[in-house]
C-alpha cells in the first residue's frame, strides 16, 4: 500500500508539472528565455541520464555521447526533411539520395537505433578497455564520426559540411518533456530491474560480479548500446530544438558539458542528473546573462569589471564551489523524492525543537 | 555414500613468465566431501582456485567437473619455449578450453574471495539478490517492462530465505561493508550460495577471525553442506578448523602437491611437518 501511495504521488507530481507547463505556455510568449531553457534542459536531462547509466551505474567511463547524439540528430533530420524542400536543402548535391520522409516519432526512434547499432559495433573492440583508456577511445570515436559526417563524398546523404534545415521542430514545450520523460522513465525501470542490479555490481567490483555469474562482456555491451540509444533520441530532440544542425556543432566540448551535468548532479543519481541539467542550462544561458552587461550600476557605482564574457568567469567559479563543497555532486547517489524532502525538513524541525526544549529545561 | 566425482584437476601447471605457481597439480573432490587445501604462504593455493574458477587459463592441464572436461590448455605461443613444467606435449592437439568465470559459475561452481569482495554500495539484501541474476529467464526487455514479476518475486523470496539461513535478516538493509568482518564473511558465502552451486570453493573463510568466530564458522560450513547438498573445497590456514571438518586434506608446497590424506595422516606425514608444521616446531 505504501508503494502504491508513492506511485500515485509521483504520477500526480508529473501531471502537475505538465499542467503547469501547459498553463505557462498559454500566458507567456513562446519566445521567452524560460522556454528555451526548459526545452534544452529537458533534452540535456535525457542525455545526462543516459550518460549516467553508463558512467554512474555501470562504471564505464565513456566520452562518446556527442558522437551518438550526432548520429541521432542526423538520422532524424535526414529522414524528416519534407520531400519538397529537399532540393533547396541539398542544393549542392542535387537534392540528396533520400527522397522520402517519415513521421517525427518514428524518425526519433530511428535515430536511437542508428546510434545503438554504431555503439554495438564500436563496443565490440572498445569495451575491453578500462577507465581512462575507454574514455579516450570513445572520445576518439566521436571525433571520427564528426569528421566523417562532414566529408564531401557523403554529401548526398549528410549534405557535407552544410546545414541541414527545414525539418519539423517543436510545436510545444511539452513535446521534449514528454519524450524525455518517457525515455528517462524507461531508464529508471531498467536500473531498478535485475539488469540494473547487475550493472551496479559490475561498477562495484568486476571480479566479484563475474564470479557471481554476470557475463561482463555481454552486460557492458548492453549498457553501452542502451545508453547510446537514448543519446541518439536526445540528439534527434536537440535537432528539433536547434531547428538547423551541422556536424561541427557536436564537438567534444558538448560531451564535457554533459559530463559536467552528470558530475554536478551526482554520479549514480537519475534525479541528480535532471536537476543538474536544468540548473546548468539556466545558469549558462539565462540567469547569469546580466553579468555580461557592461553598463551595470549599483546606485552611482559603476561595476566596471562587468563586460561581455564575465558570466563565464562567475559560472566557472560556481562550478568549482559546487565541486568543492558537494564532493559527490548535489544529490550524491541518492534520489530526489517527496518522502526524502519531508524527512529532511522533519529532521531540521526536530533538531530545532530539541534545542529549544533543552534550553527551556535549564 | 557412493564416490561420485565432482571436481578433478589433472596435471594442471600454471606458469607466469618464468615462475611456476602451480606445478603439475592433481586432485579429486567427490560429492558431499569437505576437502581442504593447505600449504605455506605463496604455495599456489589461490592460484589453483583461480584456475578452477576460470580467472586464469592454466598453462597446461585439464579440469573436469562432474566428469565433463571444462578447462583445458597446453603451452602455446611464447609459453611453448618458456614452459618448464611437466607433460609438455600431453595435451597438445586438443583444442584449448578457457571459459570465463561467469560460465564456470553457471555450471555450478561458486566461490568466495580471500580478501572479501562484496558489492560496496549495495545493501546486504541486494548483494544476495544480485547473485540471483545468474539463474534468470528474463531478458532485458521483459525485465525493464516488468513482465518477469513472478520471477522477480521468487528471486526476492529466495534471497530472504538465504538471509535467514546466514542469520543476517536484522541487518538486511544496511550497507554490506558496514557489517563486522565475520558477518561479511557469512554474507559472502550466502551470496555464493545464491547462485545455486553444487561445489563451493571457499578461499580462507576464517581469515582474520577470532577462535569463537572460527568455531561458529566450522559449524556453519558443516550445516550448509548438509542443507544444500554441497561439496566444499576450501583453502584455510586455521588448523583446528581444517582438522575438524575436512574429510581429506591436500598439502601444497611451492606449487607441488606434497601430501594427501585425512587429518590423521596429514598430521603425521613427515614431509608436511618439514614443509609446513615443522617451522612451528623449530621455534
Amino acid at each position: 500500500m505504501k508503494k502504491q501511495t508513492k506511485t500515485i504521488l509521483n504520477v500526480g507530481l508529473i501531471a502537475a508539472l505538465l499542467l503547469l507547463l501547459f498553463i505557462l505556455e498559454q500566458i507567456i510568449p513562446s519566445s521567452s528565455m524560460l522556454f528555451m531553457v526548459l526545452k534544452k534542459g529537458a533534452i540535456y536531462a535525457l542525455v545526462a541520464v543516459s550518460m549516467n547509466l553508463l558512467n554512474g551505474f555501470t562504471g564505464l567511463f565513456s566520452l562518446g555521447q556527442a558522437g551518438f547524439m550526432l548520429l541521432g540528430a542526423y538520422t532524424y533530420a535526414i529522414l524528416t526533411i519534407p520531400v519538397e524542400s529537399r532540393d533547396s536543402v541539398y542544393q549542392y548535391f542535387d537534392g540528396g539520395i533520400i527522397q522520402f520522409s517519415i513521421p517525427v516519432p518514428l524518425a526519433l526512434i530511428a535515430g536511437g537505433i542508428v546510434a545503438a547499432v554504431f555503439a554495438f559495433l564500436i563496443g565490440l573492440p572498445v569495451l575491453r578497455l578500462k577507465s581512462d583508456y575507454l574514455a579516450i577511445a570513445t572520445l576518439g570515436f566521436a571525433e571520427i564520426i564528426r569528421a566523417v559526417f562532414q566529408w564531401d563524398k557523403l554529401g548526398p546523404l549528410t549534405n557535407g559540411s552544410n546545414l541541414l534545415r527545414n525539418f519539423p521542430t517543436f510545436q510545444s514545450v511539452l513535446y521534449p518533456f514528454i519524450v524525455a520523460g518517457i525515455c528517462i522513465g524507461l531508464i529508471v525501470l531498467l536500473i531498478n530491474s535485475t539488469y540494473g542490479r547487475a550493472f551496479k555490481a559490475i561498477r562495484d567490483d568486476e571480479i566479484a560480479a563475474e564470479a557471481m555469474g554476470i557475463n561482463l562482456a555481454h552486460h557492458k555491451q548492453l549498457a553501452f548500446v542502451i545508453s547510446s540509444f537514448f543519446a541518439g533520441i536526445s540528439g534527434g530532440l536537440l535537432a528539433m530544438y536547434q531547428t538547423t544542425i551541422q556536424a561541427s556543432m557536436f564537438k567534444s566540448a558538448m560531451t564535457y558539458e554533459i559530463l559536467l551535468i552528470v558530475v554536478i548532479g551526482g554520479i549514480g543519481s537519475v534525479t541528480g542528473s535532471c536537476i543538474g541539467s536544468f540548473l546548468f542550462i539556466a545558469c549558462s544561458e539565462w540567469w547569469l546573462r546580466f553579468l555580461d552587461n557592461s553598463n551595470l550600476y549599483i546606485g552611482d557605482f559603476h561595476l566596471s569589471f562587468m563586460r561581455p564574457g564575465f558570466r563565464k568567469v562567475v559560472f566557472s567559479l560556481m562550478i568549482m564551489a559546487i565541486v568543492l563543497f558537494y564532493r559527490k555532486g548535489l544529490m550524491g547517489d541518492r534520489e530526489f523524492s517527496v518522502e526524502g524532502v519531508r524527512r529532511f525538513f522533519q529532521k531540521r524541525f526536530k533538531k530545532k525543537q530539541a534545542v529549544e526544549g533543552g534550553s527551556s529545561h535549564e | 555414500m557412493s564416490k561420485e566425482n565432482v571436481l578433478k584437476v589433472e596435471n594442471v601447471t600454471m606458469q607466469f613468465g618464468g615462475v611456476i605457481a602451480v606445478d603439475n597439480l592433481n586432485l579429486e573432490v567427490n560429492k558431499g566431501e569437505i576437502i581442504s587445501l593447505i600449504g605455506p604462504n605463496g604455495a599456489g593455493k589461490t592460484t589453483a582456485f583461480n584456475v578452477i574458477t576460470g580467472v586464469y587459463a592454466p598453462t597446461n592441464g585439464a579440469v573436469y567437473y562432474k566428469g565433463k572436461k571444462i578447462i583445458e590448455n597446453h603451452p602455446q605461443g611464447k609459453m611453448k619455449k618458456l614452459y618448464r613444467g611437466e607433460n609438455p606435449v600431453m595435451y597438445t592437439g586438443h583444442k584449448a578450453l578457457a571459459p570465463t568465470p561467469d560460465k564456470i559459475t553457471a555450471l555450478g561452481i561458486a566461490r568466495t574471495f580471500q580478501n572479501i569482495r562484496l558489492f560496496k554500495s549495495q545493501t546486504v539484501f541486494e548483494n544476495i539478490l544480485i547473485a540471483k541474476h545468474l539463474r534468470r529467464t528474463s531478458n532485458v526487455f521483459t525485465a525493464t517492462f516488468r513482465l518477469n514479476a513472478k520471477e522477480e518475486a521468487r528471486m526476492r523470496e529466495e534471497a530472504e530465505e538465504l538471509l535467514k539461513i546466514v542469520d543476517l535478516t536484522d541487518v538486511r538493509d544496511e550497507l554490506a561493508t558496514s557489517l563486522p568482518y565475520g558477518k561479511q564473511r557469512h554474507l559472502e558465502i550466502a551470496r555464493a550460495l545464491a547462485t545455486q552451486p553444487e561445489l563451493l570453493l571457499l578461499d580462507e573463510p576464517a581469515a582474520g577471525m577470532n577462535p569463537q568466530e572460527t568455531l561458529e564458522l566450522t559449524e556453519f560450513i558443516g550445516r550448509i553442506r548438509d542443507e544444500f547438498g554441497l561439496t566444499i573445497f576450501m583453502i584455510e590456514h586455521h588448523m583446528d578448523l581444517v582438522m575438524e571438518i575436512s574429510d581429506r586434506i591436500y598439502v601444497l608446497d611451492f606449487g607441488k602437491s606434497i601430501a594427501e590424506g585425512n587429518s590423521e595422516e596429514i598430521r603425521s606425514n613427515p614431509r608436511v611437518i618439514e614443509a609446513y608444521l615443522g617451522g612451528a616446531q623449530d621455534e
